[in-house]
């Protein structure tokens, strides 16, 4: 907040949608009512029993990807330590409640157990989660506990959300290689027949009685000298030549202010294969925006610092460049990033309308973004570019009240599912006004 | 004979034959000389030319680097691309509205009303639409300056507060007098303010002044009810309206509040075929009189007339004695009467003279018919105008008797708007300490000794109470942009403050005044704040008792002497107003809404006094205009509805120091109001009125004045004939089918297009040509939300205005239909129609199946649409276009040096802020054109998806829509059968089958499409003008 909060007004009404935080806390209560009531009558323990039903499971994932991955994992220590028996290695179920919603009270209280963790994470204060209720807490519990359970059994891989489009495998490599040489062989058997038909001809125009100039041009060898002179060929080596050149410089005409593979430096190595490859931070915790707004938003430095005040060396580069941020927020000075993702002003795009109401995945345009070191321009953008995704993109209508009616009209209709395009998504005022 | 042997030589070279000239003796051409071998000849210069041009190609393809600099510290509120909006309050002098302020990335870009407020209840004007421009003003003051001399110089507030705080004292030390001027004050917190200073200076008086004074109300309801004061007008109770020459819809006292009361009286549907019947007596055609049922024509000098002749009707009606004088020839007058005194109860009378004792009449009017307690409350009373012409005229005589010695002019202009301006500037120089606190310096800060800025009003906190008991909130929406400071800040510091920050100031106010310990003070001052007002339980309306002395009124009416020559009424016009804003270009370029003229100052004359001109194509003449003294020259505009013998001329005009915008257009006409029998008039009589040879073109935007009587475009009934049982249009065009020339069907029913299928929506707008008062708010707020460039008086003339949504005003005309050239003048005294036009997004456009590159296309949501990248400028689409909508971009307007007197907002860094970022700017070559907002279209849209729920009606709102005061325009989706516009219209799909097709029939009697028959289908529906007149009404 600015110091000056007076010029800070109220907001009468703003265009945001209801926070999505909200949204699965509200889910997630609901069905932690139901969990809570089945808890009751199963009263056969206590009420903290660390609950298996998929459905919390699942609640908590989601609350731990949002809230505590930034700096805890289950099975390994990041800024936090490993969560994994963090049920049985606390003191109680209670005082993880207690810790989670005020750490630093909980340590201001003189707790053995806190303060031990305290010391050990080089005083690492843990943010409050003073919105948690306990429910919310239970289910992340029980996505802890499944977890441990879970990567004891079976060693899944968790490998990132592979690159979508092109998948067209439908033909082996080995069957394509029989077809190209059944193809060869044909066109040698041809030039041999060819060979045939040719002395053939011969021998029979030579047993007539022809003239001198017409045995000339029976004998005349073929030499490479005569075809590659003959009328034909230079007129199909031109032609050649020409479509060729005229193909190139189309091709360079359309490149003009195409900038896919733009990996420009930045002041700051940021590594998105460390964030969010290795530490799997979810791309939303930065990219605030990308939920409500046409504008994903880079991260303003405070975000950075949420961690980066702990955090002070890197992997890769050391302190040198995290000191960059430090040095960004003391001074006040924002950084100037270069844009990688640059549309023209006259094309209109919203992420919140590709990542929230499509879901969309943000590898989709950008590309395995979680293996970049440096972030380079993954797709074309070009109008071809966003047109060919809206014609093969079925629109997501599920859960959204907005396109029922649409859809019913559309299966009147057809029977493929509804594509952007049958939408309107091709129209020009979607994009340009 | 000897063979010849001459022989020429070359040169002396040959002659000499030395060894370098026999070695390049066969060559044609010599060396080349030296200045040549520098290895720069001409082809090496094309060949370095095509290099470099190739060249420079390349290193264009290459993009330039952009950077994406976030925020340090993200503000909780304020997520880029996501608009935010505030409750905030307009106040400029005495005019108010309560405004919700649209920002992006903490710029304020848009003002719309605010519905919660039940005083401006959600409506704006033209002038509240345009001032988010007037803060991004670049003449704006900079920081506080202090004037050596005649120089100017930067000063810090604490020097300035010093030595202010130091000549005060000196002046308070030896008992010198203070002044306070300013206009109205609506603030109860800045007069707190000024009543801490007069505390601290009891020498200091506070006076104010209207820049259109309405002290006559005030003086009169002194001598009516023992209290100076303005009422309430209702003018929604009221069955009659009587106006003479108050121009309630345009200017006088609270035009926004009166043209919502206004609309709904003059709402009509089938079930409510009931409307209000309003008459108007004017000299100049007011926009007012341009909407009256029965117009009078008066000269100035009648107006007196006019209400004692209603008085003595009205009187014999209810019995009371007659007063002297009236004219019972008057037209109208008596059906006037009759018709106000059948509607006693909820009739009412008013008038825009300010003349106390012609007030006096009309109270006593209003008395006799009721209006008291029904369409006037007393209790309720307004601050709008508190301006005392005596006490402003006191003031100005002191400060020329050298009896005052410190002024300060809290953000008010008298220098330029007040009558004796002139005397005022040059007797400032004189006075020890003069201070002026305008966010703008000029003309009265350009004669003071320092100059204190205060906070342009979106920059500022400030509090306004427009009606007894009614509070509203302003709330700043962005950061001061430059140095300036709250005027109440400065006045406590001087006043010996040791420090001063008005937000808490405002805050403690309230809490003292408001908070009754309801809840705690935060939530109360959160919700003040998020609602803009704050309104309190209105005191019982004490019954009120006339007491006016109206022989007495009607004796001094009586004596108004005749005029001989011409009348001159100033007046404020419709895009200019009173000239506070005039440096905003969105109004110069606002066309008024009468003389459609814009950029040029005027005087209007009747067509009768202008016989010998020639006004084709507003070309026209200089005339000059001599009364008492003073002579001011301009040119003529001739006006239809205008009272032969009299002459109108707008104010706002003649700045010398607003800016660039507005500077030395027209002549200040302030200084020909004259004082009348104690306040100030705005009528004045014996005007010399003298034509020079000087030719002009006004700058117009229509000049065909008369729709030629063709129903096609505007069709108008009357309400008698409404209210019969089965009234349907007089028009209903039909077409030849190819079968048969006799067999008409209606144009629609027949088509070469296939159609369309709107299966999701199908966007289309209604709008009312009866509740429509062609004020012009709608074209600001067009302008303002979709970037629309402005092009100046130049470009004007060329008829090569942006505007993507005009207002069409027609009048009359007495001449039979089938007299081809006489329907083309207007009436003496004609009927006006206002019909805003704009893209009609027709179903069969016939602009999309001329565009060669498909440019312009439409959608499956009915929406016309324009891809400005795809436009390579044809212009084969405005010319195929019927209702001329479509504007070219014949040069670009942005960033263009020869625009940036004309078009700030897309030259000036400053302007560039109120640009809206979700529409783009269009560039040289392209055609434009009514979008529908798709902008909001798909901001709606999206909301509704990512809340996962289908859209609600009205959750789009046009920017037309939401600036339109009286509600005329309503915009939905027609594919909804329970949308406001749907139920408006009474639509229905034309086969029940297929209701998503694109064709659909109205069941609403009065809706109709402009040029129908044309089969464009549009999407743009017109409702019938209804006038309240008589049946067998010939026109008037």
């Amino acid at each position: 907040m600015s110091s000056d909060s007076r010029f800070v007004p109220l907001v009468l009404k703003t265009d945001t949608e209801p926070n999505m935080n909200r949204n699965f806390i509200s889910s997630a209560c609901k069905f932690l009512s139901l969990v809570f009531v089945f808890a009751f009558l199963n009263l056969t323990s206590n009420a903290q029993e660390i609950s298996k039903e998929p459905a919390a499971i699942s609640a908590g994932e989601t609350l731990f990807n949002a809230n505590c991955k930034a700096c805890h994992r289950v099975k390994s220590k990041l800024v936090g330590p490993a969560l994994q028996n963090v049920y049985d290695r606390a003191p109680s179920i209670d005082w993880i409640k207690s810790f989670v919603k005020n750490s630093s009270g909980v340590i201001a209280s003189g707790d053995d157990y806190a303060n031990k963790l305290y010391n050990e994470f080089n005083k690492t204060q843990m943010t409050a989660f003073s919105s948690f209720k306990d429910a919310d807490i239970m289910n992340i519990l029980a996505y802890i506990k499944a977890e441990t359970e879970k990567v004891a059994v079976t060693q899944v891989p968790n490998g990132p959300v592979p690159p979508t489009g092109g998948g067209d495998g439908g033909v082996s490599k080995t069957y394509l290689d029989v077809i190209l040489a059944g193809m060869l062989l044909i066109l040698v058997l041809l030039l041999i027949i060819l060979g045939f038909l040719v002395s053939a001809l011969k021998r029979f125009l030579d047993q007539k009685e022809l003239s001198e100039e017409e045995k000339e041009v029976v004998h005349s060898p073929i030499t490479l000298g005569t075809v590659t002179s003959s009328s034909g060929f230079i007129f199909i080596v031109v032609f050649l030549a020409g479509a060729l050149g005229f193909k190139a410089v189309i091709n360079g005409l359309y490149s003009i202010g195409i900038q896919q593979g733009y990996a420009p430096k930045q002041p700051i190595a940021f590594s998105h294969k460390i964030h969010a490859g290795q530490l799997e931070i979810d791309c939303k915790y930065c990219h605030v925006g990308v939920m409500k707004g046409k504008s994903a938003t880079i991260p303003s430095v405070n975000i950075c610092m949420n961690c980066h005040n702990q955090i002070k060396e890197g992997q890769q580069t050391g302190t040198g460049e995290i000191a960059k941020i430090t040095a960004a927020w003391e001074n006040k000075k924002p950084i100037e990033w270069v844009r990688i993702h640059n549309l023209p002003d006259l094309a209109y795009f919203n992420h919140s309308q590709h990542v929230n109401v499509a879901g969309v995945e943000c590898q989709t345009c950008h590309g395995p973004i979680e293996t970049m070191d440096v972030v380079r321009q993954h797709s074309l953008l070009t109008m071809g570019w966003c047109i060919d995704c809206h014609r093969k993109t079925d629109v997501n209508t599920k859960g959204n009240a907005y396109y029922d009616k649409l859809v019913e009209l559309h299966k009147e209709k057809s029977k493929t599912p509804m594509k952007v395009e049958d939408e309107g998504g091709l129209e020009c005022a979607k994009c340009h006004y | 004979m000897e063979e010849s042997k001459k022989v020429y030589w070359k040169g002396i070279e040959q002659l000499a034959n030395n060894p370098e000239f026999v070695k390049h003796a066969h060559e044609e051409f010599a060396q080349p000389g030296p200045e040549e071998d520098l290895g720069h000849s001409r082809r090496d210069f094309l060949k370095m030319m095509g290099f470099g041009v190739s060249a420079v190609a390349l290193a264009a393809c290459e993009a330039p680097v952009r950077k994406a600099i976030p925020y340090v510290n993200k503000p909780l509120d304020i997520d880029p691309s996501i608009p935010n909006y505030y409750a905030s309050t307009y106040t400029n002098g005495g005019d108010y509205a309560s405004i919700v302020v649209k920002t992006r990335e903490g710029r304020p870009i848009k003002i719309e009303g605010n519905a919660l407020s039940s005083v401006s209840k959600g409506g704006t004007s033209a002038q509240v639409e345009a001032s988010v421009l007037s803060l991004y003003d670049n003449s704006r003051l900079r920081g506080p300056f202090k004037r050596g001399g005649e120089k100017k110089e930067k000063i810090t507030w604490e020097d300035l507060d010093k030595e202010v705080g130091a000549k005060l004292g000196e002046i308070a030390g030896k008992g010198g007098q203070i002044r306070i001027v300013s206009n109205s004050i609506l603030s109860p917190s800045t007069k707190a303010a000024i009543a801490k200073f007069t505390a601290k200076y009891p020498t200091t008086q506070h006076v104010q002044y209207d820049q259109v004074s309405a002290y006559g109300v005030l003086k009169a309801n002194e001598a009516s009810f023992g209290k100076a004061f303005i009422p309430s007008y209702d003018f929604s109770k009221a069955s009659v309206i009587v106006s003479v020459a108050a121009d309630f819809l345009g200017s006088w006292i609270s035009p926004i509040e009166f043209t919502k009361q206004y609309a709904i009286t003059r709402d009509v549907t089938e079930e409510k075929k009931e409307m209000s019947r309003h008459y108007q007596f004017e000299s100049i055609l007011s926009i007012t009189g341009a909407n009256a049922d029965y117009r009078g024509q008066i000269k100035p000098s009648e107006e007196g007339t006019v209400i004692v002749t209603l008085y003595n009707l009205i009187a014999a009606k209810a019995g009371k004695p007659a007063v002297s004088g009236g004219d019972e020839k008057i037209k109208y007058a008596a059906k006037a009467a009759e018709d106000l005194w059948a509607a006693r109860g909820k009739a009412l009378v008013v008038a825009g003279s300010n003349d106390k004792s012609v007030q006096i009449l009309v109270n006593g009017i209003n008395d006799m018919l009721g209006s008291y307690g029904t369409t006037i409350d007393t209790a309720v009373t307004v601050n709008y105008r508190q301006g005392d012409d005596a006490a402003m005229a006191a003031f100005v005589s002191d400060v020329e008797g050298g009896k005052v010695d410190g002024v300060i002019f809290y953000n008010c202009n008298p220098v330029y708007d007040y009558p004796q301006g002139d005397k005022l500037g040059a007797a400032l120089k004189s006075v020890a300490l003069t201070v002026a606190t305008s966010y703008k310096e000029e003309e009265t800060g350009a004669q003071a000794q320092y100059l204190a800025p205060d906070h342009h009003y979106l920059e500022a906190w400030n509090d306004a109470e427009p009606k007894k008991n009614m509070y509203s909130l302003g709330q700043p929406a962005i950061t001061p942009i430059f140095k300036s400071r709250a005027a109440q800040e400065s006045l406590l510091l001087w006043a010996g403050e040791p420090k001063a920050d008005y937000f808490e100031i405002l805050q403690s106010n309230w809490k003292t005044w408001f908070y009754k310990g309801q809840g705690d003070f935060q939530t109360f001052w959160d919700k003040a704040l998020y609602d803009g007002v704050l309104e309190l339980p209105a005191e019982p309306a004490a019954a009120v008792a006339f007491a006016g002395d109206v022989n007495a009124a009607a004796s001094a009416i009586a004596s108004t002497p005749k005029s001989a020559g011409f009348e001159l009424v100033i007046y404020e016009s419709g895009n200019i107003g009173n000239g506070s804003q005039s440096n905003n270009p969105l109004l110069q370029e606002l066309p008024d809404p009468i003389t459609k003229a814009v950029w040029d100052h005027y005087v209007t004359v009747s067509p009768k006094d202008a016989k010998d001109i020639n006004f084709s194509e507003s070309i026209t003449k200089y005339f000059t205009i001599a009364v008492e003294g003073k002579s001011v020259k301009l040119p003529v505009l001739v006006q239809p509805g205008q009272t032969p013998g009299t002459i109108g001329v707008p104010l706002g005009y003649g700045r010398t120091k607003a800016g660039k915008v507005a500077d030395g257009i027209g002549v200040n006409v302030y200084p020909l109001v004259a004082m009348v029998n104690g306040s100030l008039s705005y009528v004045l009589n014996n005007v010399k009125f003298d034509k020079t040879n000087e030719e002009y073109q006004i700058a117009q935007t229509q000049t065909h004045n008369t729709y030629m009587g063709r129903q096609t475009v505007v069709q108008e009934t009357t309400l008698a004939k409404f209210q019969e049982k089965h009234w349907d249009r007089e028009f209903h065009p039909t077409v030849s089918t190819w079968a048969d020339p006799k067999h008409k069907v209606a144009p629609g029913e027949m088509a070469i297009w296939k159609g369309h299928e709107y299966k999701d929506h199908h966007w289309g707008m209604a709008i009312d040509l009866n509740t429509c008062i062609g004020c012009g708010a709608c074209v600001v707020a067009c302008n303002v939300e979709n970037n629309v460039s402005l092009v100046g008086r130049e470009e004007v003339i060329k008829r090569r205005e942006m505007h993507w949504l005009r207002i069409d005003r027609y009048y009359s005309s007495d001449a039979p239909a089938d007299d081809w050239r006489g329907v083309e003048v207007a009436a003496e005294n004609p009927e006006v129609v206002f019909q805003p036009m704009l893209c009609q997004h027709c179903n069969n456009a016939p602009c999309e199946t001329v565009c060669p590159v498909a440019a312009t296309t439409h959608s499956t949501e009915g929406l016309n649409q324009m891809t400005y990248n795809r436009c390579i400028g044809t212009r084969y689409c405005a010319n195929n276009c019927p209702y001329k909508v479509r504007r070219f971009n014949w040069f670009k307007y942005h960033d263009n040096r020869q625009f940036e007197t004309a078009n700030p907002a897309m030259n000036t860094d400053l302007g560039k802020m109120v640009l809206n970022p979700d529409v783009t700017v269009r560039s040289r070559g392209v055609m434009e054109k009514c979008s529908f907002c798709v902008q909001r279209i798909q901001a709606g849209k999206l909301t509704a998806k990512r809340e996962r729920r289908p859209m609600n009606d009205g959750e789009v709102v046009t920017a037309c829509q939401a600036s339109c005061s009286t509600g005329a325009i309503v915009f939905g989706d027609i594919n909804n059968p329970e949308s406001k516009i749907s139920k408006l219209l009474k639509i229905r799909p034309a086969d029940p089958e297929r209701p998503h097709r694109v064709d659909k029939i109205t069941d609403n009697p009065r809706a109709y499409q402009v040029l129908e028959e044309i089969g464009v289908k549009p999407n743009i529906w017109y409702l019938t003008k209804v006038r309240n007149k008589d049946k067998d009404a010939t026109k008037a």
